[in-house]
């Protein structure tokens, strides 16, 4: 811990005596603070500390003490590392204040929290559920809520392991499906919310026309989740003026897979390979975040080739996610499919290497705790020297050239969805979406990780924050990765990947910690809480699709409606990690 | 491919070959049909990665007259569910199999689709779209390799050459009937389902309290 921050801390808990008190449980970070109080301490933080960025919100349930907990991360835009707080409630009348006031970005983490755990935000401006739907039954992360395939609190179960049959979980329900329904529910009186409460926070009202003009209505529209400009199930619902877009929310949820649930199940290997699922383009920067924050629990550091190769794996992942997200916008821009082809001719490319090295394309499981999984096979280092030495940067080029001066995208991009380095800030957006509004902040600078003091590369940044700006800062974001994977390749030494003996039962020391890397598409964190068992007590995802969209309502209000698809493509969102 | 449809067991003149085909309805039309096959543009999940990177510059699946995605269910004939079915979303899943015209297929591809995949156990997961609509073709893996979701259109391919059409639903008297759509409850409900449902649900009331009584009766 720097400096600074033990300042900050030490003048903290003097200016708020009682209020403030050092979280003193074993392995634990921060400070605990009370609930009445937050948010005069957080505001005084922000204002006088500088610790203007609050990256993750989100609740843990403490079943045995009876109490719920809300852990916030704040952080200094200027870099460092994090400030944690936390917030206790009783588990029966969860309640605390809402930090939307003070941190705007907090709003979508808010809303899951109570979706998920039950806790009452008071002062929240629109809370309602978010991931499952209005009506569903019990808050299904709180650790007594129990799935209608419920077997065992935790893996690996019983009766699979070790003198296990196969069965399937269909046969033991009354309905042969996945469901459940709560004592007594007669289904005939059933009223489903739909979206009437969706409906009523957007407002629609007639305008008269004036001086004879034409009068106008305004309409909500629908976009998604089926709709081939959402990237996936994503679902906006716009009012318009016109064409004009006077409010936006977005609705999300169609794709919640209960990752967390699950993972809070899984032993801690075991969820390696569902992290390669969160954000499915970039699987390999999944899996780092989540090596870091059970590293980090477990006190081990990866041999030095190991990091080597998270380094090369991590930043041609973000290549390939780049080039996909510009093929992308330029699909939404109406460049349909062509600068498509041409991305995904290169990304097939990193994917062979993937293929290589961890044996699938997309969800490479890669990573180890203290290493990675497998060296590089033979001829494969060959392959991504020639890649990154040679093809990659000329094909980058290329795409430079084809796009970056196309009249459509000009016209379209410049100006249009801005977003302000405050509102940026305020509204807790990260990577690129943030770089391009002029901040420069990027993890592997402002708070590094792994290797990434070893290279020499500049952050990326772009000052208009529009949307050409956030197609720029990809291309200049790949040619840093191109430099950086240059020195990686360079300087990768011989070596063992693997710290100690691989293992399938890991031993983690009770604890928490949040593992946080710069990826593809902004802060992914994870919030890890071992209590020693083999199953992690708390795994959070701090997910940065979900919570760039926060903003997006600010960046789309006053633009056209077409301008939403281009505006949600220019932010690059993964589905799988919006809902995890 | 006029050889394979040229092959009814008639004897063709010499003196006509090439200019003449002689052939069943039936060859000729599932021909047409299996030969343009239009999915729905419809990603789910990570599997409608794979499911891009097949249509793009490597796999191309054009190559077996697949490449026009409809983004509207009006216009398709295949819809390929690529990706973790939950129950949020398949009331729009059911509602988008009724707007497919016949002949509509129905291709589930990967693990999630199929039958829940690695998230099966999710309180927010249905254990595979089957159980809500019907599928023809399964695809296993997770993801299914681009070859691998090129074999699963195959084998719908050969799936339709089989058909006949004094055969196919799609051409009988009785008008087909649409799917209820699931309501979003408590948790997911098939509206066919309601009576069972409700029986349940009194059932478990029941027992609760008689569970609950118990204790009582004990302190008593
Ligand atoms: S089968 Fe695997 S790859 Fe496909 S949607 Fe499910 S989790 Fe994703």
């Amino acid at each position: 811990m720097s400096e600074l921050t033990t300042i900050v801390e030490n003048t903290l808990e003097t200016r708020f005596p009682e209020v403030v008190v050092r979280d003193e449980r074993k392995g634990y970070e921060g400070f605990i603070i009370q609930a009445e109080k937050l948010v005069e301490v957080v505001t005084k933080l922000r204002d006088d500390f500088g610790y203007d960025y609050l990256s993750s919100v989100t609740g843990v349930d403490y079943l045995p003490e009876g109490k719920m907990e809300v852990v916030y991360h704040l952080y200094k835009s200027t870099g460092g590392s994090a400030l944690v707080l936390k917030a206790q409630t009783p588990r029966e009348v969860a309640s605390v204040p809402s930090l939307v006031p003070v941190y705007p970005g907090a709003e979508l983490q808010e809303r899951e929290a109570w979706d998920l755990y039950g806790i009452h935000f008071e002062g929240h401006p629109d809370l309602r559920r978010i991931l499952m739907w209005e009506g569903f039954h019990g808050h299904p992360m709180r650790k007594d809520w129990q799935e209608a395939y419920y077997e065992e609190d935790s893996k690996p179960y019983k009766s699979r392991w070790p003198d296990g049959e196969v069965w399937r979980s269909e046969d033991k329900n009354t309905f042969h499906k996945n469901v459940d329904y709560p004592a007594g529910f007669d289904p005939e009186t059933w009223v489903p919310d739909g979206d009437a409460s969706l409906y009523a926070g957007l407002g629609r009202v007639v305008k008269p026309g004036n001086g004879g003009g034409l009068g106008t209505e305004q309409v909500v529209v629908n976009m998604g989740p089926q709709h081939p400009s959402t990237h996936g199930v994503f679902r906006m619902v716009v009012t318009l003026d016109g064409e004009t877009i006077t409010a936006l929310k977005p609705v999300m949820g169609y794709l919640h897979r209960n990752h967390e649930k699950i993972g809070e199940r899984n032993t801690f290997l075991q969820n390696m390979p569902f992290t390669d699922r969160l954000d499915y383009l970039s699987s390999m920067s999944n899996n780092f975040g989540y090596a870091l924050a059970v590293e980090k629990l477990m006190g081990v550091k990866p041999p030095e080739r190991a990091e080597y190769l998270r380094v090369i794996m991590a930043e041609f992942t973000r290549i390939s996610n780049h080039i996909w997200a510009i093929g992308f916008l330029l699909n939404d821009l109406g460049a349909y499919f062509t600068p498509m082809l041409y991305a995904v001719e290169e990304r097939e490319l990193i994917l062979d290497i993937f293929e290589a090295v961890s044996g699938s394309r997309m969800m490479c499981n890669y990573f180890r705790f203290g290493g990675v999984a497998r060296d590089l096979p033979e001829g494969v280092y060959e392959k991504i020297r020639k890649l990154v030495y040679d093809r990659l940067p000329r094909k980058i080029d290329e795409l430079d050239l084809y796009l970056t001066n196309n009249e459509i995208l000009r016209s379209r991009g410049e100006g249009v969805g801005i977003l302000t380095p405050d509102q940026a800030i305020a509204y807790s957006a990260s990577g690129p979406l943030l770089r391009a509004s002029g901040v420069p902040y990027d993890i592997r600078r402002a708070d590094p990780y792994s290797i990434y003091e070893r290279f020499d590369f500049d952050v990326a940044v772009r000052y208009h924050g529009d949307i050409y700006d956030r197609y720029m800062i990809r291309l200049d974001e790949v040619r840093q990765s191109l430099r950086i994977l240059q020195q990686a390749v360079r300087d990768m030494p011989e070596g063992p990947i693997q710290e100690g003996k691989p293992q399938y039962q890991v031993r983690v020391p009770p604890g928490e910690a949040y593992g946080r890397v710069e990826g593809p598409k902004g802060e992914l964190g994870y919030y890890v809480i071992s209590n020693g068992k083999p199953n992690p007590w708390r795994y959070h995802v701090r997910a940065p699709s979900f919570v760039n969209l926060t903003p997006l309502e600010i960046m789309c209000v006053g633009n056209k409606v077409a301008d939403s698809v281009a505006i949600l493509g220019s932010i690059d969102i993964v589905l799988g990690e919006t809902d995890r | 491919m006029s050889e394979e449809l040229n092959t009814p067991g008639y004897e063709i003149p010499p003196e006509m070959q090439g200019q003449v085909a002689i052939t069943t309805l039936d060859k000729i039309y599932n021909w047409g049909r299996r030969s343009s096959l239009w999915p729905l543009m419809f990603g789910l999940a990570c599997c409608g990665i794979e499911m891009i990177c097949t249509a793009a510059s490597r796999f191309d699946f054009a190559r077996f007259g697949m490449e026009v995605m409809r983004p509207s269910p009006r216009q398709s004939d295949v819809m390929i569910v690529s990706g973790t079915v939950t129950k949020k979303m398949i009331p729009q899943i059911v509602r988008l199999y009724n707007q497919m015209p016949e002949p509509k297929y129905v291709v589930a591809m990967g693990a999630c689709a199929s039958g829940g995949g690695p998230f099966k156990e999710g309180y927010n997961v249905v254990s595979g779209v089957d159980k809500y609509i019907p599928v023809d073709v399964y695809i296993p893996g997770c993801p299914p390799t681009p070859q691998a979701l090129l074999n699963g259109l195959i084998a719908l391919q050969k799936k339709i050459d089989k058909q006949s059409i004094k055969e196919v639903r799609w051409y009988q008297k009785e008008p087909i009937e649409a799917i209820p759509i699931p309501v979003l409850g408590p948790d997911i409900m098939d509206p066919r389902e309601y009576a069972s449902i409700r029986e349940y649900a009194q059932g478990k009331l029941e027992s609760e309290s008689s569970s609950a009584a118990v204790p009582a009766e004990e302190a008593a």
